[in-house]
């Protein structure tokens, strides 16, 4: 080992070092941002002394390549609303992606003679970084938008995933025979890679995007694993292994919170159709009006307020926390019930409501607030609908049924901000609207907080 | 490279795995969203090899431009992954005072 090569080989070790600190520090709240400054340093660290390679000759390339990622990098962080963050992290998870297939694809391209080890590796890499870049810009385009957020769905599309799965394996076997003199077949697999990234994720609907973005977390892990084995690197193995394994936790985390299984989320095409399982429900909700609301509350000593998707997209995170101040004002003890699929992506609302200054040791976890539910005086569900359904708990013919839920129906009185009468994304009708202590506020939910606080403050 | 190498980097692999796994399990809940743009960032470490990808002579103008790109692209993330995490752990805030009790 020459002197250089053991000093950037020590260098890996200090920023393998530093990554996996900085994920310690992430244990709480008050010790994550020097865990980010730690993991940030393990970066630079690695990068600089990449830079001492005696491969690296020609710096004129990556100075562009460096410039050009970094202004983008740095004017997307400076910019991105808070309740843009799943788009963005569905977007880096398939630049990650991307990155490492060019990378390995480069090995490809530069290395005559290739070995059947490396070859064969390059071929991982590149299928792993294709799925996860082109199914990270499918899911990015559903969540902003840009693509229907219902599941799409045709006949035979199991055979056509199943089919470019097998596609993918036979040219990789035809690629592995030859691998120096087999370029179309690579290309060929690239693009078949390409297409299973597509087909995989354009079937999942929108609410079913917190395993989808964790999922793909996690591909974009293993990607950068599979490059470290095409350059036979530790760091990139580290790195790409503590990635991957985060992005499993997390996948899991949120299945379970759904109570269903990977394959059923990959493959169920749920909320494709409205659920006919279950009795039609029958009675009529109650409405009420803000003021209705505002003398309950005002009564109240301990209000739980739980957040969904429906939140974000009314930007009401400030109103609610106006709202909630106006309560503690009032002597009223203030929680945020969050449940760990409500939003887009894991942890959406605590970060929604930590940016519009509510502070995160009012943010609870439905575990720790279900207990407590029987004491709770008055509950506000703002813009949150299967988290809540009670379904879940007492219907057993229901699609949800079995899925852990924010139990809200046993709080003594709940107010339901919802824009209609219209079913969640799971599209199932919830029972908890025409519960006997439960009162529907129509209209906007940023409008119905502002007009409760203001009636505080008469 | 060859396979020996594969074994020894493989025996990396499994062992950095269970660490991710015991190390992300203790991560609350509250900070999941700052979890993932923290890891975009760290998966941003194929940089590395870019660098390499893009730095080299050796090789044809097509890999001198899909270098450059992998340079540019994991740049963003590790640049954009840090920094949106800075900001967003920036906004995680403890209560400052003790609200008043009603009892």
């Amino acid at each position: 080992m020459t002197d250089t090569s053991l000093l950037i080989n020590l260098g890996y070790i200090a920023a393998a070092v530093l990554f996996i600190l900085g994920l310690m520090l992430l244990g709480s709240a008050g010790t994550a941002p020097r865990g980010n400054l730690l993991s940030a340093l393990g970066m630079l660290i690695a990068v600089a002394v990449t830079l001492l390679d005696r491969q690296v000759m020609d710096y004129r390339y990556i100075v562009l390549g460096l410039v050009i990622g970094s202004l983008i990098g740095a004017v997307a962080a400076r910019v991105v609303a808070m309740t843009a963050m799943p788009e963005m992290v569905a977007l880096f998870n398939g630049f990650g992606g991307l990155a490492s297939l060019l990378v390995s694809w480069e090995v490809y391209e530069r290395t005559p003679g290739i070995t059947l080890y490396t070859a064969l590796t390059v071929y991982l890499a590149v299928l792993i970084g294709g799925v996860t870049f082109t199914g990270s810009m499918v899911a990015w385009g559903k969540l902003a938008g840009k693509l229907p957020g219902r599941p799409l769905l045709f006949r035979g599309q199991q055979w056509v995933n199943f089919l470019l799965l097998a596609a993918a394996l036979a040219l990789g076997a035809v690629y592995a025979l030859d691998p120096g003199s087999s370029y179309g077949v690579f290309l060929a697999g690239l693009s078949v890679a390409l297409l299973l990234g597509v087909f995989t994720v354009i079937p999942i609907g929108g609410a079913d995007m917190p395993v989808v973005i964790s999922l793909l977390n996690s591909y974009s892990g293993l990607a950068a694993c599979a490059a470290g084995f095409v350059i036979g690197n530790n760091v990139l193995i580290v790195s790409g292994a503590l990635v991957g394994a985060s992005g499993i936790v997390l996948t899991r985390i949120m299945t379970r919170a759904m109570n269903r299984s990977l394959l059923n989320v990959l493959f169920g095409g749920f909320g494709a159709k409205a659920s006919k399982a279950g009795a039609k429900l029958t009675g009529e909700a109650k409405a009420a009006t803000a003021e209705d609301a505002y003398y309950v509350l005002e009564s109240a000593r301990s209000v739980l307020i739980v957040p969904g998707y429906g939140m974000a997209l009314a930007r009401a995170q400030h109103a609610a926390r106006e709202l909630g101040e106006a309560l503690e004002a009032n002597g009223t003890e203030v929680r945020y019930a969050i449940h760990p699929v409500a939003g887009r992506m894991p942890g959406h609302m605590n970060v929604l409501l930590a940016e519009a200054n509510v502070p995160y040791d009012q943010l609870s976890e439905m575990d720790d607030v279900n207990p407590t539910m029987d004491t709770v005086d008055a509950v506000l569900v703002i813009g949150a609908n299967d988290v809540v359904n009670p379904s879940a708990n007492e219907e057993p013919g229901s699609p949800i049924y079995g899925m852990p839920i924010i139990e809200v129906d046993r709080a003594r009185t709940v107010y339901v901000l919802k824009r209609s009468m219209a079913a969640g994304f799971a599209g199932i009708d919830n029972p908890l609207f025409l519960k006997p202590n439960t009162y529907m506020i129509f209209g906007d939910a940023k409008a119905t907080l502002q007009q409760i606080t203001a009636e505080f403050k008469d | 490279m060859d396979a020996h190498t594969g074994i020894f980097l493989g025996f990396i692999l499994i062992l950095s795995i269970f660490l991710g796994f015991e190390l992300i399990s203790k991560v609350p809940s509250i900070l999941h969203t700052p979890l993932m743009s923290g890891s975009n960032a760290i998966s941003g470490i194929t940089l590395v090899g870019a660098l390499v990808a893009a730095g080299s002579t050796e090789g044809s103008v097509l890999s001198t431009v899909l270098g450059t790109a992998a340079v540019a692209f994991a740049a963003i993330n590790v640049v954009g992954g840090y920094l949106v995490t800075h900001r967003m752990l920036g906004m995680f805030k403890k209560k400052k005072e003790e609200p008043k009790k009603d009892d």
